[in-house]
């Protein structure tokens, strides 16, 4: 198992590389001049080619990626501009704040669409199937960032239930010692059950709203892979030999059905990692994607370079850990293949 | 793990997740500490909390007005709607107890109990660095110096340990106004040596990360694009304590939310919203919403005057007659802003500036002075606008575009990304194009010295090159100077009629700052950069 890692992140190595080259040579096609954004409304010409010279925009490119190249071995992801923030404590700041939202979103999407699907599956054509569809239609047609504000208008500035969507916590709470990033779980280990609550509270519409869009694609796997498998023949033998329905769906037929669901499951998941933008920015969240997209719009170089990466990293560590859960789920699935 | 045990935490999750949804138990300290705290929220936040980084965004200078004092700062006189609005012409000390403006000179006598956040006491030299470093940085420090003729450190003298000259190059009326403006912030000058390197001799990478003055408040925590928090100095000796101890500044990106958390009552301050939410909110009336003219500042309709066939004066009278003014007005700014067109025919210009030109939409005239300028048939062309003021100009360029279409004038929009405006701005190609333009310093002569001067500055967006405009223009600037009055009238008369026909930007209207605030929130006053001063501020 463990040459089987180590191999499949060598293979990574590469792409990375791929990755690092692209993203540079992308960020300095784009048509914006950070010189001239950043010396400010008033500046002369001179003054926009004194900021290039700060900058170092004014050396010739194979030089910029040389210097780049070389600050990213030493672990230098550079300074953003429009934070005026090191790149890669923003993005060890502001990575947790997503992956905190994004998992708890996906948890409850799970939670909601997984029994969902089997029920739609084992009962095509019921209501429980027409509620499977309406709810994944509907999930999926809906603009995430459209569904965040009926739940803020809703739960927020009507009825009052939730907190102002102010970020991660409420104003007057501090934020927890650092140990893990998850506010959930730091607020825990500090004992601060207010601010755990505070955090919580904070969390449920995004979390809510994230796991509204993402329902569909895990509802409609799970029907359809439990689909194909109660139509099997092993189930068919299972049922026949008189075990009772329960056993056959969860024991059986379930465990079956799950690889295409995990698969899933991954890909929705680094999806919402990077594409929860809209949520972000509703909710004032402090993650990483509305970062990303800030630093594209001032054509800020650093900050987008540091996001493609870490988000290669991200999808590299990823496919290992489904990579690994394969093996778990089905014994067929041989890790040293 | 087993499919089991999944099955169980996560129950036992929902289960959990569906407690904290009930109302909050509201602590007393909580309640104590809201009642002393300011919370703001606005679109963005502050990239450096010194004026003088490279790059410093205009939420910056927020920071930097509260956190650093100036020598000299404005008196404040009744504005319109009796808000509390700064006096462009009188000046009041700030960390200067007393000032004397002789002929070629102007002296300071610093406040001897004034000290930075850390207990140093502010003294001259801290002074004459702070103001060194403000013209030798580069940039916009330098650059906004420069606009009062202030550029060489030889300038700024040390008399005694409580006593700083500055010496006046050349004559300008701009001179004393440019010194209490937010760039010649006063910084704790042996605290940020310490802190600087050879690389960096301003120390500007410490003053970025945290405030070094003297000022009202001081930061205390500071998450780029999260959160500003900024506490009370309660050692401040340059004006009356302020009343609000903390001030909280989050942003929120969403306007909609900014909007929502105003309307319950969770936010204090907000401004950034879109004018239609200005309006609904001013006309229901649960908040206070403030909106007052910017000084010296303009929306207007560029033209490349260099390019056929805006180098002709009859074409760009013939847009300026086709402009849908007051739809604009309606339509897009809701009424939030004085109009700038339409003046009487028989009104007599004013020595004044903002003022409205004597243009209006008139399909017909604009028809035929576009035969006579032999496009009968019209023209293609195309209208950009900076999509980071979309909300504004995208609807102000679909209404252009509709109104031009009707004298045959075929125009395709052109959104230039944020990034890219001033790049494009700075080539001056585009041909036809919306912009705003105000200058921190509210003298006629200024905005047009920036705007219409032959030494086509980035705010000369037309590349408009005039002998005449030039001699007015100086002449006005040297009539100030010397205080000639009356040549300064007719200059600034002439240079306002000359740029009315001649036409080469067509004003629209003069945009409102629009603040909305809890009504318990009192002391709002409006000051030439447009942010916020919390010092005057009071909750409650």
């Amino acid at each position: 198992m463990l040459t089987m890692i180590g191999k499949r992140l060598m293979f990574a190595i590469p792409s990375l590389i791929g990755v690092v080259i692209v993203t540079f040579l992308l960020t300095r096609a784009l048509p914006g001049d950070p010189a001239a954004y950043f010396a400010g409304p008033a500046a002369t010409k001179e003054a926009v080619e004194q900021i290039r010279k700060k900058l170092g925009l004014d050396k010739p490119l194979i030089e910029q990626f040389f210097r780049y190249t070389n600050d990213l071995a030493h672990g230098d992801f550079g300074s953003s501009l429009t934070t005026g923030q090191p790149v890669a404590a923003e993005i060890r700041n502001r990575l947790p704040a997503s992956a905190e939202l994004t998992l708890l979103g996906l948890v409850v999407s799970v939670v909601i669409a997984i029994p969902l699907g089997v029920l739609a599956a084992t009962r095509p054509g019921s209501w429980v199937d027409h509620l499977c569809r309406i709810t994944t239609t509907a999930g999926v047609s809906l603009p995430v960032f459209f569904t965040g504000l009926v739940l803020v208008y809703v739960f927020y500035f009507r009825l009052g239930w939730s907190p102002a969507p102010l970020g991660r916590l409420d104003v007057f709470y501090s934020a927890p010692p650092t140990v893990t990033g998850f506010y959930l779980i730091d607020t825990l280990l500090a004992r601060d059950l207010e601010a755990f609550r505070s955090a919580l509270s904070q969390l449920i519409l995004p979390a809510t709203t994230l796991a509204i869009f993402s329902l569909a694609p895990i509802a409609r796997m799970t029907r359809a892979s439990m689909l194909a498998v109660l139509s099997s023949e092993f189930v068919r033998t299972a049922r026949a030999s008189g075990l009772s329905p329960a056993t056959v769906i969860v024991t059986y037929a379930f465990r079956n059905a799950m690889l295409p669901v995990i698969t899933t499951l991954s890909m929705v998941f680094s999806f919402l990692l990077g594409a929860n933008v809209l949520v972000e920015k509703v909710f004032a969240w402090p993650g990483i994607g509305s970062y990303a997209v800030e630093a594209l719009i001032s054509s800020d170089f650093a900050p987008v370079q540091g996001f493609v990466l870490t988000m290669a990293v991200m999808y590299v560590l990823l496919n290992l850990v489904i990579d690994i859960l394969y093996g778990v789920i089905d014994p067929r699935v041989r890790l040293e293949g | 793990m087993k499919r089991r045990d999944f099955l169980k935490s996560v129950s036992g999750l929902a289960a959990g997740a569906a407690l904290p949804a009930m109302p909050q138990v509201i602590s007393s300290a909580y309640a104590d500490a809201r009642s002393e705290t300011l919370l703001i929220v606005s679109e963005g936040g502050p990239n450096n909390l010194d004026i003088h980084g490279i790059g410093t965004n205009v939420p910056g200078y927020e920071v930097s007005w509260n956190c650093y004092d100036r020598l000299i700062s404005h008196e404040m006189k009744t504005g319109p709607g009796g808000v509390p609005y700064y006096d462009r012409d009188k000046f009041k000390g700030e960390l200067a107890e007393d000032f004397k403006i002789d002929d070629m000179s102007v002296t300071f006598k610093l406040r001897k109990n004034a000290k930075f956040h850390d207990g140093t006491p502010v003294t001259a030299k801290d002074v004459k660095w702070s103001l060194d470093r403000a013209v030798s940085v580069g940039g916009f420090p330098t650059f906004q110096m420069s606009a009062g003729s202030l550029t060489k450190p030889e300038q700024f003298v040390v008399i005694d340990d409580h006593t700083v000259r500055v010496d006046f190059l050349k004559k300008d009326r701009l001179t004393i106004p440019d010194l209490a403006v937010i760039v010649p912030c006063i910084v704790n000058s042996e605290l940020v040596k310490k802190n600087a390197s050879e690389k960096d001799p301003w120390g500007l990478e410490f003053t970025k990360q945290q405030t070094a003055g003297s000022g009202a408040y001081k930061v205390t925590k500071w998450t780029a694009g999260t959160e500003v928090i900024m506490e009370r100095n309660d050692d401040w000796v340059c004006g009356p304590l302020p009343k609000i101890k903390r001030v909280i500044w989050r942003m929120v990106p969403q306007a909609g939310n900014r909007r929502a958390l105003l309307e319950r009552g969770d936010a204090d301050i907000s401004y950034e919203l879109p004018n239609k939410d200005f309006q609904e909110m001013k006309a229901n009336g649960k908040l206070n919403v403030v909106s007052l003219p910017f000084s010296n500042g303009i929306q207007y309709i560029g033209m490349n005057v260099t390019k056929p066939p805006f180098d002709n004066p009859k074409v760009r009278q013939a847009v300026a007659y086709a402009l849908p003014y007051q739809k604009i007005m309606d339509a897009v700014m809701f009424g939030l802003a004085n109009p700038m067109f339409g003046a009487a025919k028989d009104k007599a210009t004013e020595v004044a500036w903002p003022q409205p030109h004597k243009y209006n939409t008139d399909m017909e005239k604009a028809k035929a002075l576009l035969t006579e300028a032999g496009y009968a048939n019209g023209f293609e062309t195309t209208i950009s606008f900076d999509l980071n003021f979309a909300g504004v100009n995208e609807p102000l360029c679909v209404l252009v575009q509709e109104s031009l279409a009707q004298i045959g004038i075929k125009t395709t929009i052109n959104k230039v990304p944020g990034a890219n405006w001033r790049t494009e701005l700075n080539k001056k190609e585009m041909p036809l194009f919306t912009n705003v333009f105000s200058g921190w310093l509210d003298y006629p002569e200024y905005f047009f010295y920036w705007c219409y001067h032959g030494n086509n500055s980035v705010f000369n967006t037309m590349s408009y090159k005039s002998a005449e405009m030039d001699r007015l223009i100086d002449g006005a600037r040297t009539a100030a100077a010397s205080g000639d009055t009356a040549t300064y009238d007719a200059d600034v008369k002439g240079f306002v009629d000359l740029a009315y026909s001649d036409i080469p930007r067509i004003p629209l209207y003069q945009p409102f700052v629009n603040v909305a605030m809890q009504k318990n929130i009192s002391g709002y006053q409006y000051w030439f950069h447009r942010r916020l001063d919390y010092r005057a501020l009071a909750k409650g």
